[in-house]
């Protein structure tokens, strides 16, 4: 497919933007996207954020009427840093940590669209702000073990992973009290 | 300053040395996206409070700091230098001209051998990036996380179970990795190739874009691949699908390579032959002309054309002969004009230098 802006390079921009409500394809080659200063994935300037904004706006509640989401977006705002949604979808950047739980209705389907579908981080956990959550995978997959044991009656050892894991489960609990 | 210790001075070591693949895959770079927990996130936060960030780090980081891996680390701040010193550490891909123009707190934590860049205060409060010569992400994805261990030590990051390492921008969010390469493929170019594979590799979820210019026009035939997702995929995976691709790619132009030796080996010497010839005796050389010569000549040196001419020259005279560097060399402000006969003459002096090695 041609670019729709020079009709010349090969278009490797593919996207659909809403425009009050109308959806609009856009087919546009690199160095017609840099000369428009804009929809650059993966570089560092504006452009991302301006196709993001795009995007945010969009995933707005839709069984509101218009107005009625526009209020509602301009009453979530962030308690910790102050941003408000609006300012979010403008800028296609949160201002905090809180901001993620502020805008959290709204969040998935965002992520969903920029991450294939997903909204779980599933990677690399810190050592120490994620120590609980290692534990609790550990657990999931010592439990996940313990049913195989039992299902193939090789009792003795089942005995021992369920005292691993209440012993696990204890150092959780021990740690939510201190 | 002789052109020698300049070329010293301005080429990071890990440039030097040479890695897997290199012959196509000039350089790997591995960057995590951090964030502590207790801050706003650089874009709104104010500048007391970004300075307070910076000092943090400093007293975490400071001059005596040396870690097991990478040595002794300095921290250059973005105040204490001048607008020429930080475009030349962008031209060496040390830190991002976002940091250079709009961070008055940011700073860069180097390495000695400046394949390690720690960036503070860019759009995420720390942006670890690792880069490596050839074809070596795995590697460098085990340094990035060793100094990412490291710094966890020391600083509580911005972490929940959901969200994975929350970011400033969406896109960045859960490994806030993002894992690239530069490759070097004037043979699919030259056989019109690129246009076919470019679209493809955006289907894939991954990004493709010119280095120096844009698109398949990518000056000095350089790309660079990268991820676009980092949400709901460990850093394993997301660097196993961007290796595997890689891995056509060089395929690719391997192939594309020797179906041009046997279809035109007469054209392509020519065209080598060429470029090496204007590089050697011009006396103005414009950007995207040098980048286009630098490319044939690398070309010819793969492909055992040319001798006695350093690999590493393609990547070193791409960096060298960038605005900032050639007014650093200069020590003065240049007019595009100067700069056209000051590239020619940096060129020159370059492959002058080559052929005096060979002579000892
Ligand atoms: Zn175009
Ligand atoms: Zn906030």
């Amino acid at each position: 497919m041609l670019c729709q802006e020079c009709q010349q390079r090969q278009a490797t921009l593919h996207f659909t933007k809403i425009i009050n409500g109308e959806k609009t394809e856009f087919h546009i080659c690199d160095v017609c996207a840099k000369e428009k200063g804009e929809y650059i994935p993966g570089s560092n300037s504006f452009s991302i954020h301006q196709l993001l904004s795009g995007l945010l706006d969009f995933e707005q509640p839709k069984h509101y009427s218009e107005t009625e989401s526009k209020q509602r977006a301009r009453e979530s705002q962030c308690e910790s840093c102050g941003m408000t949604y609006r300012q979010f979808a403008e800028s296609g950047r949160f201002g905090c940590v809180k901001c993620y739980e502020t805008f959290k209705k709204n969040l998935d389907p965002i992520f969903k669209r920029l991450h294939s579908g997903n909204t779980t981080h599933a990677g690399k956990i810190p050592k120490r702000k994620g120590k609980d959550l290692h534990i609790h995978r550990q657990i999931d997959e010592l439990k996940q073990v313990l049913k195989e044991k039992i299902d193939q009656e090789e009792f003795e050892e089942a005995a021992e992973l369920r005292d691993q894991i209440r012993s696990l489960q204890q150092s959780l609990d021990e740690k939510k009290e201190g | 300053m002789s052109l020698q210790r300049f070329i010293h001075e301005a080429i990071s070591p890990w440039m030097k040395n040479e890695g897997p693949d290199s012959d196509i895959v000039l350089s790997s770079r591995i960057r995590l996206a951090r964030n502590l927990e207790e801050h706003t996130f650089p874009v709104v936060t104010s500048n007391e409070d970004a300075e307070k960030l910076l000092n943090d780090v400093k007293k975490q980081i400071n001059p005596t700091t040396s870690h097991r891996r990478f040595g002794d680390l300095s921290c250059l701040e973005m105040k204490s230098m001048d607008k020429n010193e930080k475009q030349v550490l962008v031209e060496k891909h040390l830190i991002s001209p976002a940091l250079a123009e709009k961070s008055p707190y940011g700073a860069s934590i180097l390495s000695e051998d400046e394949s390690l860049s720690i960036m503070v205060n860019e759009e995420d409060h720390l942006r670890i990036q690792c880069l490596l010569s050839g074809f070596r992400l795995d590697e460098g994805l085990e340094l990035a996380n060793e100094i990412d261990d490291w710094l966890e030590e020391r600083f509580t990051y911005a972490f929940d179970e959901q969200h994975g390492y929350m970011t400033s921008c969406p896109t960045n969010v859960g490994t806030g990795l993002r894992a690239s390469v530069m490759m070097h493929l004037p043979a699919l170019v030259v056989t019109q190739q690129m246009n076919r594979i470019l679209p493809a590799i955006h289907q894939l979820g991954l990004a493709v874009r010119g280095i120096y210019g844009e698109g398949s026009e990518a000056l000095g035939h350089l790309f660079q691949v990268s991820n676009q997702m980092t949400l709901g995929k460990s850093e394993e995976d997301i660097i196993g699908d961007l290796s595997s691709v890689v891995k056509q790619l060089v395929q690719q132009e391997r192939a594309a390579r020797e179906s041009l030796l046997e279809s035109s080996n007469n054209h392509i010497e020519d065209r080598v032959f060429r470029s090496y010839g204007t590089l050697a005796y011009s006396r103005r050389m414009e950007s995207k002309e040098a980048s286009q010569r630098l490319s044939d000549v690398r070309l010819g040196i793969d492909l055992g054309m040319i001798k006695n001419v350093s690999a590493s020259i393609l990547n070193e005279l791409m960096v060298l002969t960038q605005p900032a560097f050639l007014q650093q060399y200069a020590g003065e402000a240049l007019s595009p004009d100067e700069r056209d006969q000051r590239r020619a003459a940096l060129i020159r002096e370059r492959l002058q230098l080559e052929a005096e090695k060979n002579q000892d």
